[in-house]
């Protein structure tokens, strides 16, 4: 019953020559889920994906994002009715589901979980940051969010697709990578259990770095 | 073609303005980044957004206000959403007034609080009519056939 509508959607699109090209297209185009309870965020959130040629769906609250991505809290069934979500992106602050619930609960739905998860906060609580890194958020986005902010999600979800096949265990390297790179992250380390790379904690430097602490320091220096 | 000229530098000049007075910041610009051909009027859409959204938010701010056992946790959190979208559009006064008066509800300060929003509705009230302003600017370049500078 609970029946994987992507893999026979990509099969369709195989063996049906005539939808081949739409079909093709349609899941080159990057599909994201925005959440936010903030009218005004959500256009300015849907604006800024759409003109980094995503396409959008934005919702209100974690529960019609739950629904749509076929989780409904009360039927308790899964199953795939929406296109298929290659992002989602959710504020932190909402009334009812927060971001940070909506993100647990995402994460522990086996259908759902490979979908990368970014939360977006107007207070930088680096309490809060490590919080979602720790649940599998891969990222954190202070508010109000630019058009810089959501260019480097599209670089960084390209280079998803490209490792998925070989990293089951993205979100790790990816912190992975962070820790390394960045020494001054001495929080980092304490946080997560399950790196085992290990970074010396030196004195802070200005880092040139995708990491959610560099937004925190960030001004208006780029762009 | 004077005219129009005339009206591009008021334009720009009133521009220069808001954002010297602190009135519009660097989100208000980043709004612009988003505007083009295919969505031309898309800040004063958001921003329309804003004014209809800030008018229910201070109703319901002076309402939770106006009772006798003040919830402040209310209150707090319709700033906390006043003080997103108001961010959001790059309303900068409002934002900083916004800030302030979580730190008021936090310490829950009825009198307090009844001044902050009172100014946090002048302020915003200026942002309005301002912004209007600039809307029917732009407006007047278009009809007369010029185009809208763009903001640097």
């Amino acid at each position: 019953m609970a029946r994987n509508g992507v893999i026979s959607r990509r099969i369709r699109s195989d063996k049906i020559e005539g939808f081949e090209i739409s079909a093709m297209d349609s899941q080159k185009e990057v599909h994201v889920l925005a959440v936010d309870d903030s009218l005004v965020d959500r256009k300015v959130i849907e604006r800024l994906l759409k003109i980094s040629s995503c396409k959008v769906t934005a919702v209100d609250s974690g529960r019609r994002a739950l629904q749509f991505l076929g989780i409904d809290e009360e039927k308790k069934t899964v199953g795939f009715d929406g296109l298929k979500v290659d992002l989602i992106i959710t504020d932190y602050c909402m009334p009812g589901m927060t971001g940070y619930e909506l993100l647990k609960k995402i994460k522990e739905s086996s259908a759902l979980r490979e979908i990368p998860v970014v939360i977006m906060s107007s207070e930088n609580i680096l309490t809060r940051i490590d919080r979602c890194l720790e649940e599998g958020a891969e990222d954190f986005i202070v508010k109000p969010v630019k058009l810089s902010d959501v260019k480097r999600l599209r670089d960084y979800m390209k280079r998803e697709d490209k490792n998925h096949s070989e990293n089951r265990g993205g979100t790790v390297n990816k912190r992975k990578l962070r820790e390394t790179s960045d020494p001054s992250l001495s929080t980092y380390p304490s946080s997560i259990s399950s790196s085992s790379s290990s970074s010396p904690s030196s004195s802070s430097s200005s880092v040139e770095l995708d990491s959610p602490t560099r937004r925190l320091k960030m001004t208006n220096t780029d762009l | 073609m004077a005219y129009v000229g005339q009206l591009q530098r008021k334009f720009m000049d009133y521009t220069k303005s808001l954002y010297r007075e602190g009135i519009v910041d660097e989100q208000f610009t980043q709004l612009h980044k988003l505007q083009d051909e295919s969505n031309p009027d898309f800040v004063e859409e958001v921003v329309t957004l804003f004014f209809n959204d800030s008018e229910r938010l201070l109703n319901e701010l002076t309402n939770a206000l106006e009772q006798q056992n003040v919830d402040f946790k209310k209150v707090d959190g319709y700033v906390h959403q006043f003080k997103g979208s108001s961010s959001s559009v790059g309303a900068q006064r409002v934002k900083d007034l916004c800030i302030a008066f979580r730190t008021l509800c936090e310490l829950e300060n009825k009198e307090a609080c009844l001044r902050c929003l009172q100014q946090v509705k002048l302020e915003y009230a200026s942002f309005q009519t301002k912004l209007e302003s600039l809307f029917k600017l732009e407006k007047q370049i278009a009809e007369a056939h010029g185009t809208v500078p763009t903001l640097d």
